[in-house]
């Protein structure tokens, strides 16, 4: 048990690493970008460049997140 | 060797190096306060299992999974890594999160030895597991680094080689120096390592959210890799507006004083 918590750990420090708030953008990024593949409503070069700035926006959000002035 | 060869290089050689600085100086504390022998005994079984690790990764990887499902998995965790450093790079440049300082952690390190027990044994536990570890840990990052570029490059030995130099060097330094490795800018180095993997990382884990589409085609990006050159461009723009935006006014005197001549120092990654 004690093993698999470390190992658990291990990965948690490794891929989600100080900030959970980076990896859950990405994940909801790509989760909007298939969500809207799927509807085929768009081409792919209209994707790929919603997408790439999808990403850009979700980066912004996050780290807005983090410096914003904390309540007292 | 063409262009994307020699970015491949650059790019693995780049991440590693900064690793390596990291895991240099943890080796260095044990190494000069505990024991040689136990340091780098730690060091070389590090490495024994970072190589076992990259060749059962790249082997699965390679051959288990679809072009566009290695792209989605492999570019998306990219972006994560990527953005994360690209995040510590921007506050850091802002002022708002300390700097990352060799010589703090190599003191840190060596009161951790000192605090420890003396071993009986020939084979000194404390200075094996902390080198260990730390190699281990920082060589994983390069490990992860070096496999995705490599595969999607379909070019695993350039992208090797170019960590392989990094190693060399790094300990060529290290060698020659007999100290924590602070001259090097550590911070630049991270900040352009996160623009890259957070460029490649966008290119690759949008391409392959096509496996979830009929066919499992991966999505074609317009310009192809040229539009690389655009998401770095844009990671740039993006990261010089957050810091301009995000920098906080000087203090009159810093509690320590740095090269970089920001705020504080942060002793931790």
């Amino acid at each position: 048990m004690k093993f698999l918590k470390a190992f658990g750990q291990f990965w948690y420090d490794f891929i989600i690493g100080d900030d959970w708030k980076i990896a859950v953008a990405v994940v909801i990024t790509l989760a909007v970008m298939v969500a809207a593949m799927l509807s085929g409503a768009l081409s792919d070069t209209a994707l790929t460049l919603i997408g790439g700035a999808l990403v850009l926006v979700a980066f912004s959000i996050s780290l807005a997140i983090d410096v914003r002035p904390k309540r007292r | 060797m063409d262009a994307a060869t020699w970015g491949l290089i650059i790019a693995t050689f780049v991440a590693c190096f900064v690793e390596m600085v990291e895991a240099t100086t943890i080796v260095m504390a044990m190494g000069y306060t505990r024991n040689w022998r136990s340091a780098l005994i730690g060091t070389f079984a590090a490495l024994g299992a970072l190589a076992v690790v990259t060749l059962a990764a790249g082997y699965a990887l390679a051959n288990w999974l679809p072009e566009s499902a290695l792209q989605l998995a492999i570019g998306g965790l990219l972006l994560i890594f990527g953005l994360q450093w690209l995040r510590k790079a921007i506050l850091r440049s802002s002022g708002r999160k300390a700097v990352h300082d060799e010589d703090a952690i190599y003191r840190e390190e060596v009161e951790a030895a000192k605090a420890a027990g003396e071993s009986k044994q020939g084979l000194d536990l404390f200075a094996f597991m902390v080198s260990f570890k730390g190699v281990f840990l920082e060589g994983m990052e390069v490990v992860f680094i070096v496999l995705t570029f490599g595969l999607n490059a379909d070019n695993i030995p350039a992208a090797s080689l170019g960590a392989a130099a990094a190693v060399v060097i790094v300990l060529g330094i290290a060698i020659a120096l007999r100290r924590p490795l602070s001259m090097i800018n550590e911070n630049l180095l991270k900040y352009g390592v996160g623009l890259l993997l957070a460029s490649f990382g966008t290119y690759w884990a949008i391409e392959g959210i096509g496996i979830f589409r009929d066919g499992r085609e991966s999505l074609n990006w317009p310009g192809h890799d040229l539009m690389i050159l655009v998401l770095l461009a844009a990671w740039l723009l993006l990261s010089r507006i957050f810091v301009a935006v995000l920098r906080k006014p000087a203090v009159p005197a810093p509690a320590i004083s740095n090269p970089a001549g920001d705020i504080a120092v942060e002793v931790k990654k």
